[in-house]
């Protein structure tokens, strides 16, 4: 049976990138934007799904889209998704999902992803701007579809079965459901591959589908928690710093003591 | 006064510390209400465990779809608590399953999220450390209830017993919330060291240990202290990944951090840069993690960390 995957990426600031808030929302224009890379295990693991049931390039059976709500300027993420080897993308652009939340996010996500016929839907665990780790799990509420999140393995049955290894901090479970399903991939997963030079050139003739709310054919919804403020914290100050020459380990000591940490 | 549903948390089969935590910021805003979810047979049991902190009730919603079906199942038993009780805030812990929890709960009852707090206060205005804990954020849920995730070890808990009054409550299902099965759980290996994210000080090693952290757990145990790593020391198999610290392994905030042979990445810092007081040990005097250390030590772990643990043992007498 040939599969159809999406994947979920997110364009993100670049991680090493000092951030700032402007007006409570994340200033996006000051930093550089990247691919989030939690997301590339999603699109690598999407890739060896289809390759291991009969390929998604050109004669495969199985198709790779990816899926990002985002500016406009996105398509440059999305290209490096293109790259590494998806087929083709849907970008769902709009002034009015400027300062969305997860709940609206999900919410366009999922009427993209039931709108396109997907048996699997990837996304990465977090992604490294909101720290939420949230969206899988509303997509999978929102769809009525089954939730295999926190994979540290996948296994697809094509016939329409997949079973996880979850890996959190509540241990380990093995879990599986019939198609369709949603799925987030830890890091720990694979390695995703650089894009090639012809994956590269590729990518630039590949689609990318960018609809706006309208022909998404969803309300934009307002965002369902307010910032108050948000202050910048003193940043940490390097303390004292000394060199062991052979009394170190009692300087560190000394140190908890006077601060009462022992 | 409004009232206050909280998850209660577990570990080993107890209720754990953050159980507290949550009923603490929740007492600020109403009566608690601590929901119990367990397997059958399990409930009494576990309610009992559910002690400490001001908590006025205890909900225990018994079924083994909550063992069968996960994170979907629990949320939807929760789900419907909330929309029948329409309380001023639902409180839960901050991990991976409290998370998925709140995201699920919160698509079902059409309510707004916020997760990571660090604190909640009494109007239900939540504190957030965000962008590497560079930035305080306060932010509100403004449409229908506050379901709010709190970090463990954040909030500072009243652990005062108290006694709840005890309530059975039963639920049924949804058939979307049974779509994915647990055929096998492994609880996580728990050693005689305290809980990571619980932990009152913290002692992690790095891919400076060369594989050996006898030196990091001999030092750790003088303190009293939970064992952590660096994503090197996990992907290398030299500690199991429960104990990774950082952005893809546990966010901890104890009073001590103390960083063995870790270099300090981004995706490092990500998880632990909120702790009280930083202490790195580390040979490189140029190692990143020496710009947000109160304390630093210039050099080789395996001569610095047995000389600190015999000085702690010695100061302790
Ligand atoms: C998507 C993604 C997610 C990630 N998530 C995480 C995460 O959750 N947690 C995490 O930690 N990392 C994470 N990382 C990895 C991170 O980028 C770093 O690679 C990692 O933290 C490095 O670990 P380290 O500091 O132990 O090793 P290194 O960077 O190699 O540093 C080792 C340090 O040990 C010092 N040293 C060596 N020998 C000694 C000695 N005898 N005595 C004292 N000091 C010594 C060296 O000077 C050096 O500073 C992630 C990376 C990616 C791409
Ligand atoms: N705007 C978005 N567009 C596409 N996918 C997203 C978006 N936001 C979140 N995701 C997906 O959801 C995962 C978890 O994100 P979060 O819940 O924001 O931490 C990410 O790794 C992505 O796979």
């Amino acid at each position: 049976m040939p599969m159809k995957i999406a994947v979920c990426v997110k364009q993100v600031p670049d991680s090493w990138a000092e951030k700032k808030m402007v007006n409570g929302v994340l200033d996006r224009e000051s930093v550089d934007a990247v691919l989030n890379d939690l997301d590339e295990y999603a699109v690598e693991e999407a890739l060896r799904i289809a390759e291991a049931h009969g390929g998604n390039e050109e004669g495969g059976a199985n198709t790779v889209t990816l899926i990002s709500m985002g500016p406009d300027r996105a398509t440059e993420a999305v290209r490096k998704g293109l790259s590494m080897g998806a087929n083709d993308a849907v970008l769902i652009s709009d002034v009015a999902l400027a300062g969305s939340d997860a709940l609206a996010t999900s919410a366009v996500l999922a009427k993209v992803i039931a709108d396109g016929g997907y048996d699997i839907v990837i996304c990465g665990t977090e992604s490294t701007d909101a720290r939420m780790s949230v969206v899988p799990a509303m997509i999978s509420a929102r769809l009525g579809w089954a939730q295999l999140t926190f994979a540290s393995k996948v296994v697809v049955d094509p016939a329409g079965k997949v079973s996880i290894t979850r890996v959190t901090e509540a241990g380990v479970d093995e879990i599986s459901a019939a198609f369709p399903v949603v799925i987030s991939v830890v890091e720990k997963i694979n390695e995703p591959r650089y894009p090639s030079f012809k994956g590269i050139m590729a990518a630039k003739k590949k689609t990318i589908d960018q609809r706006d709310l309208a022909s998404v054919g969803i309300a934009a919804q307002s965002a369902w928690s307010q910032v108050n403020d948000a202050t910048p914290r003193p940043a940490r100050a390097a303390g004292l710093k000394v060199t062991d020459e052979g009394s170190g380990g009692e300087a560190l000591a000394n140190f908890l003591a006077e601060k009462k940490l022992i | 006064m409004s009232d206050v549903l909280i998850l209660a948390d577990f570990s080993g089969g107890k209720s754990s510390k953050t159980t507290a935590e949550l009923a603490t910021a929740g007492a600020r805003i109403g009566a608690v209400t601590a929901v119990v979810l367990a397997g059958a047979g399990q409930g009494a049991a576990l309610a009992a465990s559910v002690n400490q902190g001001p908590i006025a009730k205890v909900l225990v919603i018994e079924s083994d779809d909550f063992a069968t079906y996960g994170v979907a199942a629990s949320a939807d038993a929760l789900a419907q608590l909330v929309k029948e009780k329409s309380p001023a805030a639902v409180l839960i812990a901050s991990h991976a399953f409290g998370k998925e929890v709140a995201a699920r709960v919160a698509v079902l009852t059409e309510s707004g999220i916020i997760t990571d707090a660090v604190d909640v206060a009494a109007d239900c205005t939540a504190t957030q450390l965000v962008f590497g804990g560079s930035t305080t954020v306060h932010s509100k849920v403004s449409h229908g209830i506050a379901i709010i995730t709190v970090r463990p070890n954040s909030v500072e808990a009243d652990f005062n017993n108290s006694t709840p009054a005890i309530e059975n409550e039963s639920t049924s299902i949804s058939a979307d919330a049974k779509k994915s099965t647990i055929s096998s759980s492994q609880p996580p290996v728990k050693g005689g060291r305290p809980e990571l994210t619980e932990a009152n000080v913290v002692v992690s090693g790095g891919r400076g240990t060369d594989g050996n952290f006898t030196a990091v757990e001999a030092f750790a145990d003088s303190l009293g202290a939970a064992v952590g790593a660096s994503r090197a020391a996990t992907d290398a198999g030299w500690y199991p990944h429960s104990h990774q610290v950082g952005q893809t392994g546990k966010s901890v905030s104890p009073q001590l951090y103390v960083a063995c042979g870790i270099s300090g990445a981004i995706q490092h810092r990500a998880g632990m840069q909120t702790s009280k007081t930083i202490v790195v040990v580390n040979k490189d005097p140029d190692a990143p993690l020496f710009d947000i250390a109160d304390f630093g030590v210039v050099g080789d772990l395996f001569n610095v960390l047995p000389q600190a643990t015999s000085g702690v043992i010695s100061k302790k007498g």
